[in-house]
């Protein structure tokens, strides 16, 4: 098994104020193979944006990275001086963020932006930049791109623009992309084609994807590991068909019940009660106990760490449970 | 866009009428013009003769629609006090007015946007703040401390630089001026940064305040994940979006410094309108004080008039493209 | 179990926040020292230092009358033959004049206590004309529309195309030149007042507008008036309190702009005279007598305005800061 390109082992990211420091990812680990694309889903406010940007290195002052490592490609990259990190960003990692509106800066041509990118990373000319640019637009979907390559962003409709964005993250070739909401400002008929794009690019060129996104839709359809992530925790994380068809934590099971399906016969829409705590009021033990059923003692105690649940991983003392009682 | 051209047009004509009509009553019923232009001992016969010729005891509307007629001709009546026109008062003291404004322009420009820039991007570093602090100064203290301060260390102290007056002045038709002397050039320097001070720290202040938000946007951020070296994102993506609205903002603080020039060419004897002016105001020399009036009303209905127009040009698709965040 | 808790499931109040019964609401008291607006004003030690030096300079220009040595209006006292007296501690000073003497052998010391004095006083009566006026008319535009409406804001737009220190220069210049001609003894504090108080009440009348258009919309202005009260009523018993707060905060920034500008009106000399001289004209007075060595004449006035001016600006930046809601 080759080494995965992304491994984060208890990150941690924190954000000190006047009163109490807030943790925001607590203790996330996981990896992402070559050419693998990971889910990484939950509600608002899960921790799941700030953990790609702690990966990227572009966490906004006051928050940080308080604990853990971040290695890529086995080289570990969250230590790393300010210009060693620009230099893996673009070239190593790309991201795309969620609005492709305000994504591109209004007064450069598209064109301009894609062959600064490539140029800040390759020592190639201008010309060789330009044709690699037409190439990538013309790979993204854009028709003309030839002659659309000297146009300026507002000149795009949403969908094209995101085409763009996505090139643009691409450019520099990177091993890791990280995705995060690249659709929920999209049109529904759009988003389906960016997914598909965002597949084909990716695979063709064997990046490893980390895909945010709070849409379990775009997962189930999209992703090969999915990671379930609850109020800076990860609640499971495991194949994408293992965790859609037979979740094993009771928040999981409730994120799928709570889908709107055409298939199978019409049940009422499970609803999650009470919602996921605040920064600052999270419960001890395990984060989801007061809005779960199944809650016992332990619960409210301890935090349970991932463990093994069929295929996936579950943070969950059920689980331990079950596994103490098949042994017995 | 045309409609809108011409909707200003009527309000900056609107603005004109109002103030010509407050000159027209300063003009006419403050004191009596007759004898304020005339001596102590002219006779009875003199004084109403001349009232017959200035038409005073005309309808008020004909007086006022002469005046306008006058007005609009540059001709604003003779000065009380120097027994001159006054339109050719104007032009003697323009040049040195205008020169004034412009080195203080260039100052505060040239200055502020470079600095406005820098503390922008270092926030916190402690260069930033002793310019902040400058800043903070030259906007708190009143402009004539400052040209009294700086004349008190350049002037008196050190006795490297002029406290009053333009120096040497070249002729070029009617125009003189003193950027062609050394000494004329050495009288500019303090009256300009003084005048110029608090726009420099108002451009100062709005460029770092425009960097920082524009450092805030969406697009930095998709730059920064791209890789884009500090310097390409600096001066390259952030400083072009940040000048935009700024230009537009600096083509309204004309008006400011003419209000200010009045001050600084106070404290420096500067022979331009300015002093002019206040020497009006002293000596309730009314026909230069309404002349003054009319033509810097001018001036400004003016320059807010294009910078309406430049604004609209340029803002829709800032507005409507997003600035991002 | 009251409606907070759902029905079915047990959801055990958790230690920290969210549940039911909090402990009472704290006394306002307590909670404005626990606010943010006093901590962000404590933890910047330039402002809480402005603070103390305006309050300083501020007490001392009120107590004029009892802690000044000599009074400076009272002609009769002067005497020529004490005028340029060099400060106490200098050569040739004298120690009944601690800061020295001006040209016509006022003590500068009590001259600016008293000039002080005269600028607050001009400074809080042009604040009170701009306030109540702009109040008023902002009340009466926003609340009557319409026809009246366009007239106030017409005459506001013409104003505000011109910077308000020239209107006031122009008011006052005005002002002076009729006196003048019409050989009337003009009391120069009310023409100051008048000129400072008359060049900005436009900002007032616009915020006030703002205000009393929203609120004009709402439901209980329409029950009032449904009622029958009459409109002067409506305006200020309903309207008026919501319009108060940021009257308030207008009006500290502008005492500190009223006392500035006084003080440049009087240096050009259309504003307090030298026989009772507020600091600005002191300045003017003194600065012909820099070149000859008289420093002391612009030196203390100056430094003193200097202070007071630097103050109220940190003060007044600090406030805006403080109360706009965007940087919370």
């Amino acid at each position: 098994m080759s080494e995965p390109v992304l491994s984060v082992r208890n990150l941690e990211v924190a954000f000190p104020t006047r009163r109490v420091t807030l943790t925001a990812v607590d203790d996330v680990s996981f990896d992402i193979a070559r050419g693998e694309v990971l889910g990484v889903v939950g509600e608002s406010g899960a921790g799941k944006s700030l953990t790609g940007a702690a990966v990227i290195g572009l966490l906004e002052p006051p928050g940080r990275i308080v604990g853990g490592e971040v290695r890529l490609n086995g080289r570990r990259i969250d230590n790393l001086p300010p210009e060693e990190m620009r230099k893996i960003r673009g070239r190593r990692i790309g991201m795309v963020f969620q609005d492709p509106l305000t994504s591109l800066n209004p007064l450069y041509r598209i064109g301009d932006q894609i062959i600064e990118t490539i140029r800040t990373h390759s020592d190639i000319s201008e010309s060789q930049a330009r044709e690699r640019a037409i190439a990538l637009l013309q790979e993204a979907g854009i028709q003309g791109a030839r002659a659309r390559i000297d146009s300026y962003p507002h000149e795009f409709s949403g969908g094209m623009r995101q085409r763009v964005v996505l090139a643009l993250a691409l450019c520099a070739e990177p091993d890791l992309l990280i995705a995060d909401e690249p659709t929920t400002a999209l049109d529904v008929s759009i988003q389906a084609q960016i997914i598909a794009l965002l597949k084909r690019l990716c695979r063709e060129r064997g990046t490893a994807v980390m895909l945010i996104t709070h849409d379990m839709g775009v997962i189930a359809e999209t992703a090969d590991r999915v990671a379930v992530m609850y109020a800076g925790r990860i609640a499971e994380i495991g194949p994408v068909r293992d965790v859609v068809q037979r979740p094993h934590h009771p928040y999981t099971k409730g994120l799928m019940g709570a889908i709107p399906t055409t298939v199978g016969s019409a049940t009422r829409l499970v609803q999650i009660p009470g919602s996921m705590p605040r920064l600052g009021a999270i419960p001890p033990g395990c984060a989801f106990n007061p809005r779960c059923a199944q809650a016992f003692a332990r619960c409210r105690l301890e935090r349970p760490e991932p463990m093994p649940a069929g295929q996936s991983q579950a943070a969950c003392w059920l689980v331990a449970e079950a596994a103490a009682g098949a042994r017995a | 866009m045309l409609a809108f051209a011409i909707r200003r047009l009527f309000e900056a004509a609107f603005v004109m009428v109002t103030v010509a009509m407050l000159a027209f009553v300063l003009f006419r019923f403050v004191g009596d013009p007759v004898n304020q232009m005339v001596g102590q001992d002219t006779s009875l016969e003199d004084r109403l003769r001349l009232r017959q010729e200035l038409g005073l005891d005309d309808p008020i509307v004909v007086q006022f629609a002469r005046f306008l007629g006058n007005a609009a001709r540059f001709d604003f009546g003779i000065s009380y006090q120097m027994k001159q026109p006054v339109t050719a008062i104007i032009v003697e003291r323009a040049p040195a007015t205008f020169e004034l404004a412009l080195a203080a322009a260039l100052f505060s420009i040239l200055l502020g946007i470079p600095i406005g820039v820098y503390t922008g991007i270092h926030r916190d570093s402690w260069l930033s703040k002793i310019f902040m602090t400058v800043s903070l100064l030259g906007v708190s203290l009143p402009t004539f401390l400052i040209g009294i301060l700086l004349i008190y260390v350049f002037a008196v102290t050190l006795g490297v630089l002029p406290s009053f007056g333009r120096g040497e002045v070249v002729r070029i038709g009617f125009w003189r001026t003193g950027f062609l002397t050394v000494s004329g050039l050495k009288a500019l320097i303090l009256p300009a940064i003084t005048l110029g001070l608090f726009q420099m720290t108002l451009i100062t202040r709005l460029v770092r305040s425009e960097m920082l938000e524009v450092l805030r946007t969406d697009y930095i951020k998709f730059a920064r994940a791209r890789g884009l070296t500090d310097r390409a994102i600096n001066f390259g993506h952030a400083l072009k979006n940040t000048l935009v609205p700024v230009i537009t903002v600096i083509g309204l603080q004309l008006g400011l410094v003419i209000a200010f020039s009045i001050i600084t060419e106070t404290v420096f004897q500067w022979p331009g309108m300015g002093l002019m002016f206040i020497q009006a105001v002293q000596n309730a020399d009314i026909p230069v004080m309404a002349g003054y009036l009319l033509l810097v009303a001018f001036l400004f209905v003016l320059i807010n008039f294009i910078v309406d127009l430049v604004y609209v040009r340029v803002d829709p698709r800032i507005r409507i493209y997003g600035r991002g965040a | 179990m009251n409606e907070l808790s759902p029905p079915n499931r047990v959801i055990p109040p958790t230690p920290l926040g969210g549940g039911v019964g909090r402990a009472a609401p704290r006394s306002r008291l307590a909670a404005f020292l626990d606010s943010d607006l006093l901590h962000s004003f404590l933890e910047s030690k330039l402002v809480v230092l402005a603070a103390l030096v305006s309050v300083l300079i501020v007490g001392a220009a009120i107590l004029a009358p009892l802690i000044a040595p000599h009074n400076p209006y009272d002609l009769k006292s002067l005497s020529l033959l004490d005028s340029n007296t060099p400060p106490a501690w200098e050569k040739g000073g004298d120690p009944r004049f601690l800061l020295g003497t001006d040209d016509q052998g006022r003590d500068i010391f009590s001259t600016i206590l008293y000039g002080t004095r005269s600028s607050l006083m001009i400074g809080i009566g042009a604040v009170l004309l701009s306030s109540i006026l702009g109040l008023s008319l902002g009340l009466w535009a926003g609340y009557a529309g319409g026809r009246v409406d366009s007239v106030i804001m017409r005459i506001a737009d013409v104003q505000l195309t011109f910077p308000a220190i020239l209107t006031a220069l122009l008011i006052d210049g005005v002002l002076l030149a009729v006196f003048r001609s019409y050989r009337i003894e003009g009391n120069t504090s009310f023409v100051l007042v008048l000129a400072i108080g008359l060049s900005t009440w436009v900002q007032y009348a616009r915020t006030v507008r703002g205000v009393t258009l929203v609120e004009r919309n709402k439901e209980y202005v329409e029950a009032a008036r449904l009622i029958g009260l009459h409109s002067f009523k409506i305006m200020f018993q309903h309207i008026l309190p919501n319009v108060l707060g940021p009257v308030l905060v207008i009006a500290t920034i502008n005492l500190a702009l009223a006392i500035l500008t006084e003080a440049t009106l009087s240096f050009l000399g259309v504003g307090l005279p030298p026989t009772e001289p507020s600091l600005g004209t002191m300045i003017q007075i003194g600065n012909k007598y820099l070149f000859s060595g008289s420093w002391w004449m612009v030196a203390f006035p100056g430094l003193t305005l200097a202070l007071l001016a630097l103050a109220v600006n940190l003060l007044g930046d600090w406030l805006r800061d403080a109360l706009n809601p965007k940087l919370r």
